[in-house]
């Protein structure tokens, strides 16, 4: 009944000054969309960054060259990686451990089709065993083959951007492209892996190792050599073997002074995991401190609504309005303020989650929409309560006078 | 009731109003402003302050210069603002020893206060206007109409209950002002120059009403600058800097007010 009139006072009061209300609703609205939108930006970049390290395959250990404890040690000793480092690695298939090995090369370049032209973010020359190491799977035509390395045919398999970008809606399987000068046949497209953000895992051209150095690199040293460990399980035991293994191809005695560097995607996963966490935190501080001045907004509104209707106050004061009574029809336009505000900011937020924003798909957090509604209405409470129990509290005669 | 507090004169009702040694201070040290002294201690010249009786039904018309202190006596009585000395008896309760919550309930059952600048809600109904101490009294919805139209229709604005303060007349403000005061049938009337912005027409109108309200029992107190206004009371106190310098009886306090049949002329019985 109390709690009803209480209501309906302070619905009246907010409609008395429908634009002042509205605006403070929209600071409200801001701060709540934004901490749910920028929190599921955060989220929805750490899921794509796990999808991306996940579908490179968790059995795969990249070997890169340099030294894994930083670069005190001059250049000239580092000795670089090469083919023989890969097929010392194949060739040593006693431990189990370790189920395929690929060496590539990345270059770039820009690829022709008739008149058009692109630039793929990189050309990588490999072995068949790429493609299941680094878990691309063909999705239209065939993977090139051990006999097209042998043979250093001039074929590719494209990335999904590359062949969007060269081909459009033509059927890219069997036409001839033009990379740096040298033609090639392209045999496949990949099945698209979505971008993680950062970089399009999608936008490749993959071609036979020899072709690759032929054309593009010279057969010096590789840039990485992709491993395939048996199982998730043995990715310990290949890193030793790798380790091993290159330790003799390089004659060096000491495994502290290695001068190359094993990364397996688990730690990779964790470093990226770590990375994204950093930015959602950031993420979330810019969304909290836009909330906080949304809860400034709802307190400087009421107080000088307060100030505002402080005669008014006065009036019901002196018609017997309880102290309660007034303190509850501010408290209740505030929390209206902040309840309805919060709301908008909630479908807003979610609506907007919607939209990928540069490049990342938000993924909302279920735990931020409550809590940025809660916190949302927790601040309209407490920041309304000063304002509201300042107007409880007058004398009627004080406030009656107030001009 | 009564007869439990006042053992001493069972037969007679205690005063409603019952003030010893009110004063009132402004300000500090050497700037205070007794705006109610009362006659100075022959000693010492100190302010001994106001003492008043106000009988059960009586009609009193508080007159005085400007700033001789009418009002700060009205707010008091009103419960609207705190004496600086001295006790205030309202029914035989002192007023002084209530708290907050207490003193909202006083305002809402016992007084019906009306303002000379009227002080209506802005932005609400003439109607609504006059719910609202029933509302704060905790009266249903369907009971609080009802009560609120008979008293608009009482002060004759039955038809004006849909308008808001800014579109009706001063005379018709003070009217809703007059049909809330009384809409909680209090005992006691309190009107801080009621006609003080009015013109002579509309000032016998809202005069009439608290004639009649009179007449029914209620102990109606009212502040006035004119003589014309004053004559419809039964007894007149006059103020002087703080202080009652006269307190004339007009007419008994059990009898109809003065004026009466003036006001019943064009209001046929
Ligand atoms: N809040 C206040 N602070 C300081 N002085 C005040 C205050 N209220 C009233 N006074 C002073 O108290 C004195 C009495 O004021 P009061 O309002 O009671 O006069 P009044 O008799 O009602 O005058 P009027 O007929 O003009 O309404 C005046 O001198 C006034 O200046
Ligand atoms: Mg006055």
């Amino acid at each position: 009944m109390i709690l009803w009139q209480m209501l309906r006072f302070a619905a009246g009061g907010l409609a008395a000054n429908k634009v002042r209300s509205a605006l403070t609703m929209l600071g409200v609205l801001i701060g709540v969309a934004s901490v749910i939108l920028l929190l599921a930006v955060g989220n929805g970049s750490s899921v794509a960054v796990k999808e991306s390290i996940t579908s490179l395959g968790t059995n795969a250990l990249t070997v890169s060259s340099g030294s894994a404890y930083g670069g005190a040690r001059s250049a000239s000793s580092v000795k670089k990686l090469t083919i023989a480092d890969a097929k010392a690695l194949a060739g040593d298939a006693d431990s189990g451990a370790i189920k395929s090995v690929a060496p590539v090369v990345t270059t770039s370049g820009t690829a022709l089709y008739g008149n058009v032209s692109y630039s793929p973010g990189s050309i990588v020359g490999t072995y068949p065993a790429y493609f299941e190491t680094a878990n691309q799977k063909v999705a239209h035509g065939e993977y090139f083959t051990d006999d097209d390395v042998l043979g250093s045919r001039k074929v590719a398999v494209l990335g999904a951007t590359t062949a969007k970008q060269l081909f459009d809606t033509e059927d890219p399987v069997g036409k001839k492209i033009t990379v740096g000068g040298t033609p090639f046949t392209v045999v496949g497209v990949l099945q698209a892996k979505g971008g993680s953000g950062f970089t399009d895992p999608d936008d490749v051209l993959i071609a036979p190792l020899p072709t690759v150095q032929n054309a593009f690199t010279g057969f010096g040293p590789v840039n990485q050599i992709l491993v395939q460990a048996s199982s998730a399980d043995s990715t310990d035991a290949a890193q030793a073997e790798i380790t091993r293994v290159l330790l003799g191809t390089h004659a060096i005695a000491d495994p502290t002074k290695a001068d190359f560097r094993i990364t397996n995607q688990a730690s990779l996963l964790t470093a990226r995991e770590s990375t994204t966490k950093t930015f959602t935190v950031l993420l979330g501080a810019v969304a909290a401190i836009s909330l906080l001045v949304g809860g400034i907004g709802i307190t400087n509104i009421m107080l000088v609504t307060v100030t505002e209707r402080t005669r008014e106050i006065g009036i019901r004061k002196a018609l017997g309005a309880p102290r309660a009574v007034i303190l509850g029809q501010f408290l209740t336009e505030s929390t209206l303020l902040s309840v309805v505000g919060a709301g908008l900011g909630v479908l807003a937020g979610i609506a907007g989650s919607h939209f990928s924003i540069v490049g990342i798909k938000p993924v909302v957090i279920p735990e931020s929409v409550l809590g940025a509604f809660g916190i949302a209405v927790a601040i309209g409470l407490f920041f309304g309560s000063y304002p509201a129990n300042r107007a409880a509290s007058l004398r009627p005669i004080d406030a009656l006078r107030h001009e | 009731m009564r007869h439990v507090i006042d053992k001493r004169v069972p037969a007679d009702p205690p005063p409603v109003i019952r003030i010893r040694h009110l004063t009132k201070a402004y300000g500090h040290g050497d700037a205070t402003v007794h705006a109610l002294r009362g006659p100075a201690d022959p000693a010492t010249g100190a302010p001994l302050g106001v003492s008043l009786d106000i009988e059960q039904g009586d009609y009193v018309a508080v007159m005085g210069s400007s700033g001789s202190g009418k009002s700060t006596l009205m707010n008091i009585l009103g419960c609207l603002d705190v004496p600086t000395a001295g006790r205030y008896l309202l029914d035989g309760i002192d007023v002084g020893h209530l708290d907050e919550r207490q003193l909202s309930l006083v305002r809402n059952r016992k007084i019906g206060f009306i303002f000379q600048s009227f002080n209506l809600v802005p932005r609400t109904t003439a109607l609504a206007q006059v719910e609202l101490p029933l509302a704060y009294a905790g009266v249903r919805a369907a009971e609080r109409r009802r009560r609120a139209e008979a008293a608009l229709a009482l002060v004759g604005l039955a038809e004006r209950a849909g308008h808001r303060p800014n579109e009706l007349s001063g005379g018709q403000q003070q009217r809703v002002a007059v049909a809330r005061a009384l809409v909680t049938a209090p005992a006691m009337l309190l009107a801080d120059e009621p006609t003080g912005n009015l013109d002579s027409r509309s000032t016998e109108d809202v005069l009439a009403i608290i004639d009649r309200l009179n007449a029914t029992g209620r102990t109606v107190v009212l502040i006035t600058h004119e003589d014309e206004v004053a004559r419809h009371a039964k007894r007149v106190l006059r103020l002087v800097d703080g202080q009652i310098v006269s307190d004339v009886r007009q007419a008994p306090v059990d009898g109809p007010p003065p004026l009466l049949h003036r006001a019943e002329a064009g209001v046929p019985a």
